[in-house]
């Protein structure tokens, strides 16, 4: 007989095992999903998992895809660990984007050294100001910060849509949305010869180191892990959390504005529509599976960045509608939840009496 | 100017068609949340029953079938949520986000083979009287049966509430599952209910847009109703009634939009489709300054798991 035990306190171990049981039971589920839309599921998860990686050039674009998931999912990480839900990172993205890029413009045809680093200051200001509004209408009129996030997504990239159609687009463009190309001095360098991979990378990595020494080095950090637990201590405490709540959104929004800035001054290299599918959304999922943690997340940013790359080889190779990426990116999710209940709980094995 | 006052009749009518999913979407969503769960995954159960209700419509011909089987589309999908949340015990939100997401995604999968595919027209209820009344008969008559049941829905679902036994119940679960745990209600029963017709209502939302709004099947097309339809019923500070006053406000400035660009009035596209959006922000803003009475009105235990040892 099987007992479902509670336990004592939750398991460390399995804390860090979920996850990689989470992303099993999604290869199990999504094989099915493969075998019941006529696929081989076996070959299709080849395809999906393995073949898009299997050379350099797709190594690199695992990185590339990685580097704005595992940012923006950092800087997540800081609004979920003190229970901000700051679901609007695509917003902060693409304003970031846009506010970089309007500099960046700004800068057509000239080149010097300076440019490329005030394109990326723009970029993270814009990102903190966009998120500034969803913490200061929680802070002050108590409005709902997911909400709010959320519907300034679909403001953004209104915004974004005008500005490439109209006042920004190139003159010279025969009327395509988007912008001039950036001069050369206003673009991310790239890392290799022939591959995509840009200087972005280390932007994220910077993010990586910083947020780790905040989270266990600083007072910041403790505070923050505090009021994520329970927001009645961290009253007690005394601990501000006001200007917290505050706080964390601007540094989210700052990595989601980075995340805006390696995007069209790194590959694209222009403002266009469509900055980035869906990376603000897909990060929230990295968030969750890297445990909010600065070396978990860079995992799962690489993990989840290859259901990305797995959809379009599927779709090239053999006609799977390139959305099975976020088929597999919501199972994850649903499976990393679903598997906490191991955090809590355990089964007893209790022989049977004779 | 001479207003033509039958044109006025149209315009209410359409802005009345364009509340018809926030409508259904959120009198679901409010009885899950009055029995204290938050379900963030309106949007994905929303495209779920799009589809459903398109694809089904599609392949079986009967648009009863279509619309029974959209409904039960948006509780299965909602049968995932209730499980993760209820029996699982995971947090509301995070399950939510990943619901929309799924849905989105699978919504997408399925929906490939159904693009550019023209839908089917629905009936419509007293189309003979369409010419008898001026202003009134264009805002009356001559509407597919799930708009009357829409304006009918808040009524229903405030009845529902304040009178039945049921209603009670449910809210004595949201307010304070561990009293009506006590007095011997099945917290997760009820809650699993109140997620699953959530569920039915969202899917029936989504087939309003597909099968009767705008008879086809575009991805995404819900195009973000469902995140709308959980900010009204904040607005509505969780009165049914108010949630038909919310919704009419947005369908009115979805609907201004295309009269706008016809009268030829200059401001950009973009900034007239971004309206209701920021009059959610703003209108959000305005309801919850007040923190007091959004305390008041939220259902206590809004968006927080129960678990009874045993």
């Amino acid at each position: 007989m099987i007992k479902i035990v509670k336990r004592d306190q939750p398991s460390r171990a399995i804390f860090f095992l979920t996850p990689v049981l989470a992303i099993f039971l999604t290869l199990l589920a999504g094989g099915l999903i493969f075998y019941i839309l006529g696929f081989k599921p076996f070959e299709a998860l080849k395809f999906f998992f393995i073949v898009p990686i299997a050379d350099m050039y797709g190594f690199s674009e695992l990185l590339l895809k990685a580097t704005p998931l595992c940012l923006i999912a950092i800087g997540l990480s800081f609004c979920f660990k003190s229970n901000n839900w700051n679901i609007g990172a695509e917003g902060q993205l693409t304003f970031g984007a846009i506010v970089s890029g309007g500099v960046a413009l700004l800068f057509y045809e000239q080149e010097g050294f300076y440019i490329l680093p005030i394109v990326i200051l723009a970029g993270a200001i814009g990102g903190m100001l966009y998120a500034s509004i969803p913490a200061i209408l929680k802070t002050y009129f108590n409005t709902n910060e997911i909400l709010v996030s959320l519907m300034l997504v679909y403001v953004s990239k209104l915004i974004l849509d005008y500005l490439v159609v109209g006042p920004w687009s190139n003159p010279e463009g025969f009327n395509f949305p988007e912008t001039r190309q950036f001069s050369d001095s206003a673009r991310l360098p790239l890392l290799f010869e022939g591959l995509r991979i840009h200087a972005g990378i280390f932007l994220a990595l910077a993010a990586v180191v910083i947020s780790w020494f905040v989270f266990y080095k600083t007072y910041l950090g403790f505070q923050m892990k505090v009021s994520g637990f329970s927001l009645k201590t961290a009253k007690y405490a005394g601990y501000k959390g006001k200007k917290m709540i505050v706080l964390v959104f601007l540094i989210s929004g700052a990595c989601a504005g980075l995340a805006g800035v390696g995007e069209i001054t790194g590959p694209i290299g222009q403002l266009h529509r469509e900055v980035s599918p869906d990376y603000g959304f897909t990060a929230i999922i990295v968030a969750f599976l890297g445990r909010l943690h600065p070396v978990g997340i860079i995992f799962a940013s690489l993990v989840v960045a290859i259901t990305y790359l797995g959809a379009e080889t599927a779709q090239i190779f053999m006609q799977i509608p390139k959305y099975t990426g976020q088929v597999f990116q919501g199972m994850i999710l649903f499976f990393l939840l679903a598997s906490d209940y191991l955090l809590f709980f355990k089964f007893k094995f209790i022989g049977s009496k004779k | 100017m001479i207003i033509d006052i039958n044109f006025v009749g149209l315009i209410v009518a359409s802005i009345m068609a364009s509340a018809v999913p926030l409508i259904l979407a959120s009198c679901g969503e409010l009885i899950t949340e009055r029995s204290g769960v938050l379900n963030l995954g309106v949007e994905g159960m929303m495209i779920i029953g799009a589809i459903s209700g398109f694809a089904l419509m599609t392949v079986t011909g009967s648009l009863i079938i279509a619309v029974f089987g959209a409904m039960f589309a948006g509780v299965l999908i909602s049968t995932i949520f209730a499980f993760l949340t209820q029996t699982l015990i995971t947090n509301h939100v995070a399950t939510g986000l990943a619901l929309t997401i799924f849905g989105i995604g699978i919504s997408a999968m399925i929906g490939k083979n159904f693009v550019g595919i023209p839908g089917k027209e629905f009936p419509v209820l007293f189309e003979g009287l369409k010419d008898t009344i001026p202003l009134l008969s264009p805002i009356l008559f001559g509407h597919s049966i799930v708009f009357y049941f829409a304006f009918a829905l808040p009524f229903i679902t405030s009845y529902f509430l304040k009178k039945t036994k049921i209603g009670l119940i449910v809210r004595a679960v949201g307010d304070s599952p561990e009293s009506a745990s006590n007095q011997g209600i099945n917290v997760k029963f009820v809650r699993y209910a109140c997620i699953l017709y959530g569920g039915a209502m969202c899917g029936l939302a989504g087939a309003y847009l597909s099968m009767i709004y705008t008879p086809q099947w575009i991805e995404n097309m819900t195009g973000g109703r469902g995140w709308i339809a959980l900010a009204l019923v904040v607005f509505s500070t969780w009165n049914p009634i108010k949630i038909l006053i919310g919704a009419m406000i947005f369908g009115g400035l979805t609907i201004i939009q295309f009269h706008m660009q016809a009268i030829g009035v200059r401001i950009p596209v973009q900034f007239l489709t971004a309206l209701p959006y920021i009059v959610t922000i703003i209108v959000l803003v305005v309801i919850s300054r007040d923190s007091r009475k959004i305390r008041l009105s939220t259902p206590s235990s809004l968006g927080k798991s129960f678990h009874k040892d045993n």
